[in-house]
This record gives C-alpha cells, sequence and structure tokens, in this order.
C-alpha cells in the first residue's frame, strides 16, 4: 500500500494502453450507456491533506442521490472537481461517455450540462430576482450575444413560470439581497433549473429553511430527478430520508458506504464514524 | 419599467450637458465686459473637465459596474493624448522653433536626422484617430488577456495597473523613446488646419468634448442596460457564481475593460490640443489614483456620479490651488475620507439621487 503511495502518475496503466485516442472533448452530451457521471479514482492533495482518496462515483441518468459524511469528508471537494473548480491529481471524471471534465473549464462544464447550487447561498444580491432568472436561463453566454439579447414574451413567462415554482412571484422585481435566507435558497435552486442541467450538484439545500419550506424542497428535487440527475448534499438526516434516494457515505475522501437509508444506518462501518463507537462485533 | 427610469436619468444627463454646452457658447459671445460673459480661459478650463469627465465613466464602467478597481487608467488617457500630440506635432511643419520641414524641434536638438517609423502615419488625422483609440485598447487587450485570464483579482491586479502606469512613465521619460522625453509634447499650432489658438477652435474644441461625452454615455448606458451589464454587475458580485452559470468571466472582462481603455485614450486625445501639452507626468501613478478618487465621490456604480465627480473635484481643485494651494491636497484626501465615511454611494447616492438610481447600478460598499 504505501509502496504504492506518492506512486501517483504511473507512466503506463493497463487499462489505458491506448489513452490518446480517446476523444477528450465531444460537444454532443452521450448518456447511451445511462450513466451520467463518471468519477474513478479521483485523488486530491491539498498541501499534504489528502481530502479525496482514490474515489469511485457514479451517477446514472435521471437518478437522485444524496451523500452525506462528516465534515471533511470531501463532499464540496468532489463537488468542485465535477464542475471545475478544483483539479484532482489523479484519476479521470468524465461526464456522459464522452465529456471529459478534467479538460473543461468552469464555464465550459456549465454550458455542458452540469449546474451547482452552493452551499451558501449564492444569488446576485445586487440584481433583481427577474434578473437574476434570466440571466440564469438557456442561451447565449457569449459577450456580444448577451449584449443584443432581447428578452420576448416567451423568455419572460417561463421566468414568471419559475418564480411561481419557487414562491418569488410577488418577489420578482426586489433586489435579491433582500430576501430571506430561504428565499435565497430557493432563487438559486431555480437560478439552477433555469440552466437547464442533465446533471444538478446541490449543497445543503435545505439549510436555513423552515419545516414547510423543506417539505416543498423534497417535493420540488423529487420531481426534478427522473428528467435530469440529481445528487445532493445534506447534513440534516430528516431531509436525507425524507428524500427517499439512495445514499451514499463519504469518509476521508473515499466512499465508506452505499445503499438505502436503513442499510446505511445499520452500517456498523458508518456508526463507526458517525457515533466515534467501535463496532461490538 | 426600470429601463424607463434609466431612459429618463440618460435624457436628464444629456439634456445638462448639451444646456451647458449651449449656455457657455452663448455667453461666451457676450461682449467681454458683459456681468455673463465666459472667458475663452473658463472655455477651456470646461472641455478639460469634460475630457475629464470621460475619463472618469471609463474607470466607473470597469470599477463601479465590473469590479475592477484599475489604478492605471491614466496610462491609456495619456496614450490616447501622445498620439493626438504626435498629430499635432507633425501639424507644425516647418514652423518650428529650427524650421525643420521633416523633424519635430526636440529631433533636431537631439540631432536626429531621420523621423522614427512608429511617427510616420501620424501626418493623416484619419491614421491619428484610429491610433488614438487602438492603441490604448491594444494595451489594455494585451494586460488583460494575461491578467483575466490568470484570474489575476482585486488588489493584485491593482497593483499591476499601477506597475503599468508607472514602467510607461519611465519609458516616456527617455529621450531615446523619441516621444519628446521629459518635455513631452508642445508648441502644438494646428488641428485639421485651424489655428489651436484661436477662440473659435477653442470653443470648438469645449463643443466636441461635450459631444464626445455624450456619446459615451449614451455608449455606456445601452450596454449597461442590456443583459451584459447584468453579466458585469453579476461579475462584480459573485465572480465564481457567474462561471458556473458558464459564463466566461475573462471574456467578459477583457472586453469591457478594453472598451474602457479606449474611452480613456478618446478622453486623452480631446484633452491635449485643449491644455496644448502632453507629458510623461501624465502617466504618473497620483493621477490614475486621483481619477479614482473623482469616480468614488462622485458614486460609483452611475455613470452620472462618475461625471459630477470629475467635474466637481476638479472645479474645487482649480479653485484651491488658486486660493490656497498647498491646502488642495489635504482637502482632497479629507473630501475622500469623509465620502468614504459619510457617502459610501459618493453624491449620487445623496437621496436627492436616490429615487431615480436604478437598484442594478448601486453597489454596495465592501470591506
Amino acid at each position: 500500500m504505501s509502496a504504492v503511495h506518492g506512486y501517483r502518475k504511473p507512466l503506463i496503466r493497463r487499462d489505458r494502453t491506448f489513452e490518446f485516442l480517446i476523444p477528450q472533448y465531444v460537444d454532443d452530451l452521450d448518456l447511451s450507456h445511462g450513466t451520467a457521471l463518471y468519477l474513478e479514482d479521483i485523488s486530491v492533495n491539498f498541501d499534504g491533506f489528502q481530502a479525496i482518496k482514490d474515489l469511485n462515483f457514479y451517477v446514472n441518468t435521471g437518478e437522485l442521490r444524496c451523500l452525506i459524511g462528516p465534515n471533511g469528508a470531501g463532499k464540496t471537494t468532489l463537488m468542485d472537481i465535477v464542475t471545475g473548480k478544483t483539479r484532482p491529481d489523479t484519476g479521470s471524471a468524465w461526464f456522459g461517455q464522452r465529456i471529459n471534465l478534467l479538460r473543461m473549464d468552469e464555464a465550459e462544464i456549465a454550458q455542458a450540462g452540469i449546474g451547482r447550487k452552493f452551499q451558501k447561498p449564492s444569488v446576485f444580491e445586487n440584481l433583481s430576482v427577474f434578473d437574476n432568472l434570466e440571466l440564469s436561463m438557456t442561451g447565449t453566454r457569449s459577450v456580444w450575444g448577451t449584449f443584443r439579447a432581447k428578452m420576448n414574451r416567451q423568455t419572460v413567462e417561463r421566468i414568471e413560470a419559475m418564480a411561481e415554482t419557487i414562491n418569488l412571484t410577488d418577489q420578482l422585481n426586489r433586489v435579491a439581497g433582500l430576501l430571506s435566507h430561504g428565499q435565497k435558497q430557493w432563487l438559486e435552486i431555480g437560478m439552477l433549473i433555469m440552466q437547464n442541467p442533465i446533471l444538478l450538484l446541490v449543497d445543503e439545500p435545505a439549510a436555513g429553511m423552515t419545516h414547510q419550506e423543506m417539505d416543498k424542497t423534497v417535493e420540488l428535487l423529487r420531481s426534478l430527478a427522473g428528467e435530469r440527475a440529481v445528487v445532493v448534499v445534506e447534513h440534516d438526516m430528516e431531509f436525507v430520508r425524507a428524500l427517499q434516494a439512495p445514499v451514499t457515505v463519504l469518509h476521508q475522501g473515499s466512499v465508506l458506504a452505499e445503499g438505502t437509508m436503513d442499510d446505511i444506518q445499520n452500517n456498523s462501518n458508518v456508526m463507526r464514524v458517525y457515533l466515534g463507537t467501535e463496532s461490538t462485533t | 419599467m426600470r429601463t424607463g427610469k434609466s431612459r429618463l436619468s440618460s435624457l436628464l444627463f444629456i439634456s445638462a450637458v448639451v444646456t451647458l454646452l449651449v449656455s457657455v457658447t452663448t455667453f461666451n459671445q457676450l461682449p467681454a465686459d458683459h456681468d455673463l460673459h465666459v472667458g475663452n480661459f473658463m472655455v477651456s478650463l470646461l472641455g478639460k473637465y469634460l475630457t475629464y469627465a470621460i475619463l472618469a465613466v471609463a474607470v466607473d464602467l470597469v470599477w463601479g459596474y465590473l469590479g475592477i478597481l484599475s489604478l492605471g487608467h491614466a496610462a491609456f488617457f495619456a496614450l490616447g493624448g501622445y498620439a493626438m500630440g504626435m498629430y499635432l506635432m507633425r501639424q507644425i511643419g516647418d514652423r518650428g522653433v529650427y524650421g525643420n520641414p521633416d523633424l519635430p524641434d526636440f529631433m533636431v536638438f537631439l540631432n536626429w536626422t531621420e523621423l522614427p517609423w512608429y511617427w510616420s502615419g501620424f501626418d493623416s488625422f484619419a491614421f491619428t484617430a484610429l491610433a488614438i483609440l487602438l492603441i490604448p485598447g491594444l494595451l489594455a487587450f494585451v494586460f488583460g488577456w494575461f491578467a483575466f485570464r490568470s484570474r489575476v483579482n482585486g488588489v493584485y491586479l491593482s497593483i499591476i495597473t499601477q506597475a503599468l502606469t508607472y514602467a510607461l512613465m519611465l519609458a516616456f521619460f527617455r529621450n531615446e523613446m523619441g516621444f519628446g522625453g521629459n518635455n513631452g509634447l508642445t508648441d502644438f499650432k494646428d488641428i485639421l488646419g485651424f489655428d489651436l489658438r484661436s477662440d473659435q477652435v477653442r470653443l470648438g474644441l469645449f463643443i466636441a468634448s461635450g459631444v464626445a461625452l455624450i456619446i459615451v454615455y449614451l455608449l455606456c448606458d445601452s450596454l449597461l442596460r442590456s443583459r451584459l451589464g447584468k453579466v458585469a454587475i453579476a461579475i462584480r458580485d459573485a465572480e465564481d457564481r457567474t462561471r458556473f452559470l458558464g459564463y466566461r468571466v475573462e471574456r467578459v472582462k477583457l472586453t469591457l475593460f478594453t472598451l474602457s481603455a479606449m474611452i480613456a485614450g478618446l478622453a486623452g486625445a480631446l484633452y491635449v490640443p485643449q491644455v496644448g501639452i502632453i507629458n510623461p507626468g501624465e502617466f504618473s501613478p497620483l493621477n490614475s489614483i486621483e481619477v479614482v478618487v473623482w469616480v468614488a465621490i462622485g458614486g460609483r456604480g452611475t455613470l452620472y456620479g462618475a461625471v459630477i465627480g470629475a467635474m466637481g473635484v476638479n472645479y474645487a481643485k482649480t479653485w484651491f490651488t488658486g486660493a490656497y494651494p498647498e491646502a488642495w491636497l489635504f482637502a482632497l484626501g479629507l473630501l475622500f475620507v469623509l465620502v468614504t465615511l459619510a457617502l459610501p454611494k459618493g453624491i449620487a447616492g445623496l437621496h436627492l439621487f436616490k429615487s431615480r438610481n436604478k437598484p442594478t447600478g448601486k453597489m454596495e460598499p465592501k470591506t
């Protein structure tokens, strides 16, 4: 084990003899094998801290998946890798079969169809709710295109429909900075959906929400899955249970367990990590 | 609905500038002993303020709306000024002190025998007009290309812009650069064949500066009112978020920064014929900082705020340096501190202006 360690990038891997033949970036997303996201053998080291270690993580198309784990388990780092914010030291990350995420920057990844909601609600505080949704809407992203962009009835209706979904219809012309914490969370989820992504990464959507809001969020996230793959990171176990989705537990940068919420709660490894007790077997 | 408000504020702004232009022109025509007569000195002074206002709009575009605190915009201003200065030098022809038809005086003085290659073309006004926009634009493009691609941000970017203008100042101070060394370019005679010292031409330059300000204002306003303007504000407030929405942040920054540099170059080109000289002192880092102070006092994030700041502070400067010359820098410093503490949104943030302030343009002070 330790002999392999530090031997980060082997020159030749037997399963990757003809790696140069793999097309690195293809415009169209290919999901024909039913897997939206492949993360394989990912390792990230931040100045000696091993944030992610030999991680393998797959998400099927249309799947709703929960990602839990104690602080420092690597959940946010994992999202950073998928969205291009952090480059792993080793491993590969593919979106569908044909898009290599490690060769793309944040903007390209977002345009390819991966949306992200941050842990801390991050909306554009000095822009109105309407403008926030307008900027997130699918469509041109070029400098000239955004300069020439015109609103038509259809796009306005789309934004209004979204505002209704996220309960912000009466706030449309308010500056987003004036919204409550929960409303900002909703707005950010709305912005995410406006991007029409194929894979959504949602970091702690329930933080700062009341029970009713949480129930609505669960409903919304569940309705999104099916069409899109959704990965939810959440600390609130009640919320995770309500999502009724397969759960992946991360611990010290690797996958500790995978299964339904009941399996996870009875898993001795997970209990050890979460409760700090040695398993009694 | 908000667009309507913005249209109203542009309309108000344009009428204010037009009123200034018309009234100054009218009062300038009055006989010299009339109470309302505006002297030629005042016309040139106001013309100079108008070019400063254009420069302030350029800085506000990148600082107030995009969050790039450029402490080197005087460099683009000076480059535009030098391009105009070179044209004006060529217009002198053989009327210089040495009477050399091919070479400007300072080159004769340095015993140069032929015109350096980079001076060719400046005989033509069309070429000069292009150079005024393209030289600052090109510098900003190359600078921005490297800076924004490597995601240099905040105070680091500000320091690099300072270094840029300082390096240019040192370079232009050198005689062998061929731009007149520390004396710069001066002793201009004609512009487009008209005598620069005549009252009509001075008035014409004043009006041209006002018209340029209106055009620049309208250009920036249409830009900021479009979705691109919202993207700019999004970048200012949450750069990462904008990137994760799929926008190429570095391209937006590069475009607006380059445009802003071209506007600054235009301002410099209008400035030089009105003050009659351009020298390396214009590149001085202090000048760039002063522009930032105008914008802060006037109110960053509002275009008219930048204009009010530039005109107001410079008027105060003219008055102060006449009445209490040694106190001016203290007064400016005090004004800056007071505005930062009491009016974080500048004069434009005052209640008087607030009702027609568009929410997208406002900016919370960042610590």
